[in-house]
């Protein structure tokens, strides 16, 4: 078997773990659902992981709206790629002092997660911060971990992975561009 | 003839200097008013600094003075954690006769990375941006009569934030349009974003009939100029101008033409009074008015932190080549 279908092959394997998004869904609000205590938060990043928060902010009956936060300003590639200005962080609460469950759609390299984690702390000094994503691929670049995945897919290196929604709301996984 | 590129813009399109509004696509002035927005939340952290220009330098160079614009540059350098070097070059290398690209060359030797510059000649920062490094940034801080494009911008960004749109807006410029930089570059800024009627106001020796080419209505009365009006934006009246005999008395012009809460009536009963400082109070416009309920004059001077810290990391992000 040549290498280009074995990375055919797990591409096709990894579609097949996240086409069904609503059971992703699911399966993540019970994850995080079993991470929150008594105050926790839940903070989207953007703009995929915002989308989830809130999602499941409504799900788990949770009072209050979401967070959102913005990677933007802790980016470490600011120099090769200039700045990205998307959906701007958000925190309606004191961070100071709180149970934060970080919430994104992908989990890859590991480094918007270290950018946002600074991001949080410009705003106070958090109790926890716990990471809950709805998909964990391979090719982390950093000793970062999630506390909750609600898949775990490996991907050639090459394949990127994104969660996309539509005018209705309806979200959905696309790898490469393409639906999974 | 060859096509000449804005040199504000690399081969992408990407803004690397930011000399003038003039000429920048609305796509740009955007990004820029966009960009701002997320950085006016910055105020709101208790850590009120992002890294994005550490380990960068930014070179304040003031051939003329101004406190204020050099004030809120620095701030916004330093929220942006960059190095800041202020340099008063109108008591220094300048006046021992050092030519200006000489100093532009001895700084970019001590490895600066963006040159913030205000002078009384207009061009100047266009002379500084064609002579150095591709990886160096140039913005103009106010060049002689010609441009003071972050005044301009901070200008859209308080209007957009009150506003919201620009498409049925009436916006009023009073004053010395002739030699004010900020006419300039208001004019520009709200043309180019689509602004519905911008007139301008004033005498005419000050308001002169030929501005209308820059697609402004040209007024003479201020009650006729400002009615009916969203925005007002009074200019200072420079002292300056009373000995060349453009006008008779600060009393009178301000008879004529200062805003007073009388006059603030005709304009509509939500319109906004801007002023971009230093404010001759009971000269161009009353005390009253200034703090009065409709002046937004201290926001203008919070929103120009991050306007200026959305003009420095959008073009320290883009390479000239």
């Amino acid at each position: 078997m040549s290498t280009g279908s074995t990375a055919d092959d797990t591409a096709a394997h990894a579609a097949e773990a996240v086409r069904d998004v609503p059971s992703l869904v699911q399966a993540l609000a019970r994850g995080v659902g079993a991470l929150c205590r008594p105050g926790s938060r839940l903070v989207g990043i953007a703009t995929g992981g915002a989308w989830l928060a809130e999602r499941l902010q409504a799900e788990l009956g949770l009072p209050g709206e979401h967070g959102v936060l913005s990677s933007a300003m802790h980016r470490d590639d600011f120099a090769q790629r200039g700045l990205s200005a998307r959906e701007p962080t958000r925190l309606g609460f004191d961070v100071n002092g709180a149970h934060v469950i970080v919430i994104d759609d992908v989990l890859y390299t590991g480094r918007t997660i270290r950018a946002v984690v600074n991001e949080l702390y410009d705003y106070g000094r958090p109790a926890s911060v716990s990471l809950a994503v709805l998909i964990d691929r391979n090719g982390r670049e950093l000793p970062i971990q999630a506390d909750f995945a609600a898949a775990r897919v490996e991907l050639p290196v090459d394949k990127r992975v994104a969660l996309r929604r539509d005018t209705a709301g309806v979200l959905s996984v696309v790898i490469d561009g393409l639906p999974a | 003839m060859l096509y000449r590129r804005n040199p504000q813009l690399n081969k992408n399109g990407e803004l690397v200097h930011l000399l003038s509004i003039e000429g920048l696509p609305a796509s740009i002035l955007r990004q820029l008013l966009d960009t701002a927005e997320s950085f006016v939340s910055v105020n709101d952290r208790e850590v009120k600094k992002v890294p994005l220009l550490r380990g960068r330098s930014v070179f304040n160079l003031f051939f003329e003075n101004s406190t204020r614009t050099r004030t809120t540059f620095e701030i916004a350098a330093k929220r942006l954690s960059a190095d800041v070097i202020n340099l008063d070059i109108a008591r220094s290398s300048a006046s021992k006769g050092e030519s200006l690209l000489d100093t532009i060359a001895n700084l970019s030797a001590m490895a600066a990375d963006i040159f913030v510059v205000r002078h009384g000649e207009s061009g100047a920062p266009y002379l500084i941006a064609k002579h150095v490094a591709p990886h160096v940034h140039v913005i103009n801080a106010g060049d002689g009569r010609h441009a003071h494009p972050t005044q301009g911008l901070l200008d859209m960004f308080t209007i957009r934030h009150y506003k919201k749109d620009f498409s049925n807006l009436t916006v009023a410029i009073v004053g010395d349009v002739l030699h004010s930089r900020v006419a300039r570059s208001d004019i520009h800024g709200l043309t180019t974003l689509g602004a519905a009627e911008v007139r301008v106001v004033g005498p005419k020796t000050l308001v002169p009939s030929d501005l209308a080419q820059m697609g402004v209505r040209v007024c003479h009365n201020l009650k006729e100029g400002i009615r009916d009006c969203d925005v007002i934006i009074t200019l200072r009246l420079q002292n300056e101008r009373m000995s060349g005999a453009l006008l008779p008395s600060a009393q009178e012009y301000s008879m004529s033409y200062g805003l007073s809460r009388e006059v603030l009536q005709l304009a509509k009963p939500d319109a906004i009074v801007m002023h971009p400082g230093p404010i001759n109070r009971g000269v161009e416009i009353d005390s009253a008015v200034v703090d009065g309920v409709q002046s937004v004059i201290l926001p203008q001077v919070t929103f120009g932190i991050a306007v200026r810290m959305a003009v420095m990391s959008l073009v320290a992000g883009n390479d000239a080549n």
